[in-house]
């Protein structure tokens, strides 16, 4: 069982830029034909200041830490018996190429099912712009299978 | 797109569906550098077979990114006010995503008209995979 302590339990903030090599690596990976997210020309036209960051960037923002997988290390979870359980977002500020986004996590809450057999981690993260606006927010719960 | 209004849309109107190619291991190597999701166990044999899986699988947020470019066909990513799922099965190699959307509630909050659309990503048999919602604020 994971120590409930950790519930609450704040993550080191994560400071990224956000790069239009990976938005378009990230539009090419996810079939993604319109030319708003892989076309700066395109993505000017549409009203946006650069190549708009696509609904679930945000997850793989967060994931541009040097091991996003510690914290699993750190609550003495398997990484082989995680699984996605379910995810949120919520949106404020449009997230663009060029950005840079601070986003801070803390663990909402732990708590298990099916008498400790499964095991869920509830993780929300927040992110601001550098102009220190709302960039959203987004939740994740991770099922563990014990 | 961008000409969707709320005055064109009704309770029980449909998305358009958008169908993926079927998953191969090439699909779900690329999503893991481009996403920056690492997990081997969507890329590696050896290690999924060791955590007792048949093969290596998608992961989740690969069809999530799907019913969101299912969403952008749709309305521009400006009107999305919120967007989440539950991930119910796993998507195997050679699967397509069958993704849909359906207009389940209008109402208003803080002065904005909002549709609130439900989402399911689904395989060619129907078998669901993800089930969620979005919120999209209409003109």
């Amino acid at each position: 069982m994971i120590d409930r302590q950790f519930i609450g339990h704040a993550l080191s903030p994560l400071t990224v830029d956000v790069e239009p090599g990976q938005l378009r690596f990230f539009a090419k990976a996810t079939g993604q034909a319109d030319p708003v997210y892989h076309d700066e020309a395109s993505a000017r036209a549409a009203g946006y200041r650069a190549l708009p960051a696509p609904p679930t960037f945000l997850f793989s923002l967060d994931l541009n830490q040097p091991d996003p997988f510690a914290l699993y290390t750190t609550l003495g979870v398997d990484l082989n018996r995680i699984l996605h359980g379910e995810q949120r977002f919520r949106y404020g500020a449009q997230i663009c190429a060029g950005d840079r986004i601070t986003l801070r996590t803390r663990i909402a809450d732990i708590y298990d099912k099916k008498g400790g057999a499964m095991e869920f981690i509830v993780l929300e993260t927040d992110a601001v712009n550098q102009l220190g606006e709302d960039a959203g927010s987004m939740t994740r719960v991770i099922v563990v299978r014990n | 797109m961008g000409q969707v209004s709320l005055e064109s849309l009704a309770v029980g109107d449909t998305l358009p569906v958008l169908t993926t190619a079927p998953v191969s291991r090439t699909t779900l190597a690329l999503f893991a550098g481009a996403s920056g999701d690492h997990n081997p166990i969507h890329i590696d044999l050896d290690v999924a077979r060791e955590a007792g899986m048949q093969d290596v699988f998608a992961q989740g947020m690969l069809s999530m990114a799907y019913l969101a470019r299912m969403l952008t066909d749709w309305v521009p990513q400006s009107c999305l006010r919120e967007f989440s799922n539950r991930f119910t099965a796993i998507t195997w190699l050679g699967e397509r995503i069958v993704c849909s959307g359906q207009v389940a509630e209008m109402f208003e909050r803080d002065g904005e008209r909002l549709v609130r659309i439900e989402v399911t990503a689904a395989n060619e048999r129907g078998e669901l995979k993800l089930a969620g919602e979005a919120l999209v604020a209409l003109p």
